[in-house]
């Protein structure tokens, strides 16, 4: 037996410098933590900042670098960086508008932003899988942080509910998936993403075992992307979670889900993509239909952005549905983008109206905030527009390159019922316009607390996301569009090597 | 591995099963369970392969048994009760269509084996632990060392939801109305 070396390894410390510095971020917040009071867990959080930035800027260092490392566990592309950053960046917004928020519910503040942090550590790993264990682990790593997060609120039953749901569906569907990867590993005889891409020929498409296999991993990435018929746990997830947590599982979860569902299923197992593009046609359908109609009759705020969560992971899956086209690939990444500064944005301000133990703002919150509170009205109003997908704002540019994409592949009906649906989802996005500008503020309604600087930084940094990703979409779709070549082109080019 | 001691093993297996099954008190038939799994580790070691029989001993009786013993804890089952009297004769209708459906699976897999002759031996390194250490600490490094974290996020998840628990229970009794210092008074306890 040979010594082991680093090169026996394959070492490398690029692809793993912004997922280490996470690591030992969360890590040294719960060194730290013991030490710190529950109301002043404000600094902690200034530290998980601090640990985000220096990820972010290693995780920019990784741009350009398309190679495979620890043997092809980890793929160091540009559509892992590309998660990465995206991912970065919702969990520092996530992390500031929780500043105050932790400190005033008085939640366990360490145990909080060390979860936070081990989740984004596995989100990132999951963008940045090479093969189906590292999938796996990212998505348990993720999945069970946020699962304990979504409990934070001690008092709070419907906080328990919540945890308690997400907990047990969650473990559910993981089984799915994991007896989906072990499937595809009996039919294809290797774990690796880029081998299985090489292992799939026209046969394959015919082996039960690949085709079963794929079913199963198709459940249990529907569950994390709350794609219709999986979506039942939601609502109530959202609705009870610590709003910030919501912000963070409606972003977060679904940036890390859908880069490891599009790298699995677009990127490679494209090859049999006839297989399983019609049953995501169905899915994307139901996903729009039922998370629009169900967001029309919801009154309070965080129940209607969760059901919108669902109809736009819907639009999503439209773009995973037009799979062979290389173009619907970069439309998804760059309406993620959009997606994430719109709905994170949209989560501060319920946060900032969000009243003492309520669960969350309601629409009567929302009632004359144009005049007490001018500029978040705006805010808020940018944010439900392009959550509509108006004109020039990102929302509507991302759905505009989905759906064109597509149309690209002939799924013209796919791309009218979401037409329709986006015609639907204007009444209740343009509901809280309406209620912010044209209603009295309810006078027996309690005093609102101050402003906070965490809260107010996110949203104006999420505002100008959203009218920059929109107003300049070039170079946003420009980056999109590489970073999902790299995810291809990994896999086409270096295959031989890998086997 | 001798005959003599295989037969001893065997026997001792057996006897480990119908101790599982027969016995009344559920701790028992635990420790007989547990008896089994042991005696099949080293039956697996006395066959060759040696990690195969420590991780059937770490992970079943250390971590699968442990389990049962906590379940059995946690529900609080006394020594005395267990199932008694004869079960119903449904149940002893879908036990005996069970262990057929068994021994029919066992009979078609024995009867399809390869003849004893046509087995060859593999190499001694195969499924060695320095194998095993090889593989898990080069190709699978990083799926290796992302499992700690794994493991560590749902330690502190699981410590954070726990410890609210107990906050809640005492700040029930105390102080209704100071959110967030019962939280604190149990974070001294633990200290």
């Amino acid at each position: 037996m040979s010594h082991l070396t680093l090169s026996a390894v394959n070492f490398a410390w690029l692809p793993i410098l912004p997922l280490a510095a996470v690591a030992a971020g969360a890590m040294a917040i719960m060194l730290i933590g013991p030490g710190v009071e529950d109301e002043d867990s404000a600094g902690l959080g200034i530290l998980a900042l601090i640990t985000l930035l220096a990820a972010l800027i290693f995780a920019i260092f990784t741009l350009g670098e398309n190679s495979l490392a620890f043997g092809g566990s980890l793929a160091t592309d540009d559509y892992a960086a590309f998660f990465e950053i995206v991912i970065l960046i919702a969990t520092a917004l996530t992390v500031a508008m929780s500043l105050d928020y932790v400190a005033d519910e008085g939640m366990a503040g360490a145990e909080f932003y060390a979860l936070i942090l081990f989740a984004a550590f596995g989100m990132m790993l999951m963008a940045a899988a090479g093969d189906l264990i590292i999938i796996f682990i990212g998505l348990e790593t993720m999945s069970l942080a946020v699962y304990a997060l979504a409990g934070f609120l001690r008092r709070d039953p419907r906080s328990n509910e919540a945890a308690l749901k997400y907990f047990i569906l969650g473990a559910f569907s993981t089984g799915f998936l994991l007896y989906g990867i072990a499937l595809i590993y009996g039919a294809t005889g290797t774990i690796g993403l880029a081998p299985i891409r090489a292992a799939l020929n026209d046969r394959a498409a015919e082996n039960p075992l690949l085709l079963l296999g794929l079913g199963m991993m198709l459940i249990g990435f529907g569950f994390k992307v709350a794609a219709v018929p999986f979506h039942m746990w939601t609502p109530d997830a959202y609705e009870g979670a610590p709003t910030p947590v919501t912000a963070f599982m409606a972003v977060g979860v679904k940036l890390a889900a859908f880069a490891g569902f599009m790298r699995v299923f677009m990127a490679n197992l494209g090859p049999v993509s006839a297989q399983w593009t019609m049953v995501l046609w169905a899915i994307a359908a139901l996903t729009m239909t039922v998370g629009n109609f169900a967001a029309l009759v919801q009154q309070n705020l965080k129940r209607m952005l969760a059901y919108s969560a669902i109809a736009h992971a819907g639009y999503l899956l439209v773009g995973m549905a037009a799979t062979p086209r290389a173009m619907a690939g970069g439309a998804m990444l760059y309406y993620l983008i959009g997606y994430a500064f719109t709905n994170l944005g949209a989560f501060a301000v319920v946060i900032v109206l969000e009243r003492k133990g309520a669960g969350g703002a309601t629409l009567n919150d929302f009632r004359g905030l144009s005049r007490s509170r001018p500029g978040l009205a705006l805010a808020m109003t940018l944010f439900m527009l392009s959550l509509m997908g108006v004109p020039p704002l990102a929302g509507f540019v991302g759905k505009f390159y989905v759906f064109s994409a597509a149309l690209s592949a002939h799924l013209v009906w796919l791309v009218i019922i979401a037409a329709l649906n986006s015609a639907v989802s204007v009444y209740y996005y343009a509901r809280v316009i309406v209620v912010m500008y044209a209603q009295e503020e309810a006078v027996t309604a309690p005093p609102r607390l101050a402003p906070r600087p965490g809260l107010v930084a996110s949203v104006i940094v999420a505002v100008a996301g959203t009218i920059l990703v929109g107003l300049y979409p070039q170079p946003w779709l420009d980056a999109a569009n590489s970073a999902y070549a790299s995810a291809l082109g990994r896999s086409a080019t270096r295959i031989a090597a890998l086997r | 591995m001798p005959q003599w001691l295989f037969a001893f093993l065997a026997a001792l297996a057996i006897i480990g099963a119908l101790g599982t099954i027969l016995q009344r008190n559920l701790v028992h038939c635990v420790l007989g369970f547990a008896l089994v799994l042991i005696d099949l580790g080293v039956l697996y070691m006395g066959l060759g392969a040696v990690t195969v029989g420590f991780l059937q001993i770490i992970v079943y009786v250390g971590a699968i048994m442990v389990l049962f013993l906590f379940v059995i804890w946690l529900l609080n089952i006394q020594a005395d009760t267990g199932v008694r009297g004869g079960a119903s004769l449904s149940l002893k209708l879908v036990g005996a269509l069970a262990a057929a459906a068994l021994a029919a699976e066992l009979f078609v897999v024995f009867s399809h084996a390869p003849k004893l002759r046509e087995v060859r031996t593999i190499a001694p390194a195969f499924g060695s632990v320095a194998t095993l250490a090889h593989v898990l600490f080069s190709r699978y490094l990083i799926a290796f060392e992302t499992t700690s974290l794994l493991l560590l996020a749902a330690i502190v998840g699981a410590v954070a939801l726990a410890r609210r628990l107990a906050g809640q229970s005492a700040e029930v009794a105390a102080m209704p109305s100071q959110p967030g210092s019962a939280a604190r008074e149990s974070r001294r306890e633990v200290a």
